[in-house]
């Protein structure tokens, strides 16, 4: 089964009288457990098509599957709880609400799955140690810093482990040590847990962990093929 | 899949419109100091208007005077001496020495002239028992010259500040009343003024004049028979039960009217003023809701790329909208509670009476007196609870509505 399937998706901006393409007739397919990198320079579309995937924005010539549903025809609130209960999202600008504390931020997504309140604690607790934020838990976003407002926006899309995640640029804000760090806890979570991720970076590191490496360029593919991931590296299981 | 769209549980809901309420402190106070203000007056304003009111329609009863007459069947069309009624007895005179009357009396009322050495004028001429009158009407306690009449058979008159004056004459003098008796026959005798009175009406000074009941049964020679009866109850507002008693006890050949039969004006503007409470209550609304709607917006405006973010993360529409209302409906509840005691703490200190003598002058035309009493009634705060509440609540789905159509992807890409 096919995680994900789209088929001609096109998107145009419209700027004025300008017509930006964002998207330019992509055909994709990505099968359940695979780690996809996107990358491409900025502007490339590599945004826009994770938007689409996320079922964030509407389009204008597409058919989008997800497992078995088409996700172009759902409604507004189908849509927001496909994302909620499916799909982690790490976004390249903003990512936390600002008057919730990183432990709240995480928290928040499991609260609305349902989750019970100290599973729910427990969980936020242990994943934000494995992204590094140790005693930052009560701290408010305009507390921590760039990279760590990061992780926490990554602790937050894989904490309830959906079956995909959508990363856009997760390491723009880190130091290489941590975000050697965070690749290495996201490739285990794909081999692990069979969670998909789907990464869009123009960062030569992260593509290293990509089984898959999809280069795009005007809106359009314009390469896609397999690789050998790097190593994991087995430093971030013993430091937790 | 839960699709249910109550997905997040109230607690969290609270915790994120609560703090989303104190991030912009500033304009939260403005808009708290707003919504008190207005609920303040509201309320302040209303147990005003109900306190004048309340004196009005106490000043009108007390002038009619009494919460329920009888009279005989013609006499409210031609108040003359022929349509006396015997003075009350038996049944009737039971029922109004039962208990649940508060007080009764029984007068003459005939049209007459008075005149003086300087001038003569046409007046409505009383002949009451002056203790029982007292009680119904308060007459001795306006007297501010001289005396009040004195039992049944007083011979003297007590007449108004204003009446005197046109007359041109004073305590102690003398004056000749003249009327007719029921055979048309002139009746007229000389009083000495004993007493001069001040109403809070001035018309009233120049048209009513007191004389003792028996004096003038006399005169008229009509023996012990009386123009009306005026029965007082406990509160104006409640005597169904009392009239229903002495309607029973009425013969059926008299006309037994309660106060708001006797004068429509009296009781149309009591009902008038329950609706003109409403209207004062939503127009301060309505200018509030100015206030309320720019204030919402404005925050949404302000958090569009975190509501746009957590769409993305997975909360419904309905949810966003549910998030900025119950966040207004803080703002209202918390402004609703400093308005409400500030309202109380302003208006019951002044239940025991505001002096408000130096504007009184205007007021007393509309029949109103200088010291007013402001009424302040649960129902009308509740009232001006339930209308900010609720059209608060319906205002605020405008900007949660908008919050709530916001592209995630534009409100999170927004500068
Ligand atoms: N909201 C938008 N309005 C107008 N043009 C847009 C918008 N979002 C993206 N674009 C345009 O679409 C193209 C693809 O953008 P994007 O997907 O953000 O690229 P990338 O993420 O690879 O940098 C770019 O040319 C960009 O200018
Ligand atoms: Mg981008």
């Amino acid at each position: 089964m096919s995680a994900i399937h789209c088929m001609q998706l096109c998107k145009t901006f419209k700027q004025g009288d300008e017509t930006i393409t964002g998207l330019d007739h992509v055909d994709i397919s990505i099968e359940v457990g695979e780690f996809v990198c996107l990358s491409g320079p900025s502007g490339s579309g590599k945004t826009t098509l994770l938007n689409a995937i996320g079922g964030l924005d509407t389009h204008d010539s597409v058919e989008i599957h997800m497992g078995n549903i088409r996700i172009d025809q759902l409604d507004k609130g189908s849509l927001a709880d496909m994302r909620l209960h499916n799909i982690g999202f790490v976004f390249q600008a903003y990512n936390l609400i600002p008057v919730l504390s990183a432990q709240e931020n995480v928290e928040f997504v499991m609260q609305m799955q349902g989750i019970v309140a100290h599973e729910r604690a427990r969980h936020a607790r242990e994943i934000l140690k494995e992204v590094g934020l140790e005693g930052m838990e009560d701290r408010r976003p305009a507390q921590l810093s760039g990279g760590q407002q990061q992780r926490v926006a990554v602790a937050r899309a894989i904490v309830s482990q959906p079956q995909l995640v959508l990363a856009d640029e997760p390491t723009a804000n880190l130091d290489s040590v941590t975000a050697s760090h965070l690749m290495n806890l996201f490739s285990r979570l794909n081999q692990h847990h069979h969670i998909t991720f789907i990464i869009a970076t123009h960062d030569k590191r992260v593509m290293g962990y990509a089984k898959r490496l999809i280069k795009m360029r005007d809106g359009k593919i314009i390469g896609d093929e397999k690789q050998t991931p790097v190593a994991i590296e087995d430093v971030a299981d013993s430091s937790g | 899949m839960n699709t249910g769209v109550f997905n997040i549980p109230f607690k969290a809901m609270l915790t994120l419109s609560w703090r989303n309420l104190w991030r912009n402190y500033r304009r939260t106070l403005i808009m708290l100091a707003a919504i008190s203000m207005a609920v303040w007056a509201m309320i302040f304003m209303t147990a005003i208007m109900r306190g004048m009111v309340d004196d009005m329609l106490h000043q009108g009863v007390a002038n009619l005077p009494g919460h329920i007459q009888i009279h005989h069947p013609g006499f409210r069309d031609d108040p003359s001496v022929v349509n006396s009624i015997d003075a009350p007895g038996g049944e009737l005179l039971a029922a109004l020495n039962d208990s649940q009357t508060k007080s009764w009396t029984s007068r003459i009322k005939v049209p007459a002239v008075i005149s003086s050495e300087r001038d003569t004028r046409g007046i409505s001429l009383l002949g009451v028992e002056p203790e029982s009158e007292n009680r119904i009407t308060g007459i001795a306690e306006q007297v501010v010259e001289g005396r009040f009449l004195e039992g049944d058979d007083d011979r003297g008159v007590v007449i108004g500040l204003k009446l005197a004056e046109r007359l041109e004459t004073r305590l102690g003098k003398r004056v000749v009343i003249m009327s007719q008796d029921p055979d048309n026959n002139i009746a007229d005798r000389g009083f000495r003024i004993v007493g001069l009175y001040k109403a809070r009406l001035e018309a009233l000074e120049e048209v009513n004049v007191y004389a003792a009941r028996g004096t003038l049964q006399k005169l008229l020679k009509i023996g012990d028979q009386v123009s009306e009866i005026a029965i007082i109850d406990k509160d104006f507002r409640d005597i169904e039960s009392l009239y229903a008693k002495i309607k029973a006890a009425t013969p059926d050949n008299l006309e037994i009217r309660a106060w708001y039969e006797l004068d429509s004006y009296l009781s149309s503007m009591l009902n008038v003023m329950d609706g003109f409470v409403l209207i004062w209550i939503i127009i301060i609304f309505l200018a509030l809701s100015f206030g309320l709607v720019n204030t919402l917006m404005m925050a949404v405006f302000e958090r569009r790329r975190e509501i746009g973010l957590i769409q993305a993360l997975g909360m419904r529409p309905g949810m966003i909208v549910y998030q900025i209302l119950l966040e207004s409906l803080l703002l209202l509840l918390i402004g609703l509670s400093i308005g409400n005691a500030l309202a109380l703490a302003t208006v019951l200190p002044l239940e025991s009476g505001l002096d408000i003598s130096s504007v009184a002058e205007g007021l007393a035309m509309i029949g109103a007196g200088s010291v007013l009493y402001p009424n302040l009634r649960l129902d009308d705060m509740i009232l001006a609870n339930v209308v900010v509440i609720m059209l608060g609540t319906l205002t605020s789905i405008l900007p949660a509505w908008h919050a709530a159509r916001l592209d995630p992807v534009q409100a999170i890409n927004s500068t």
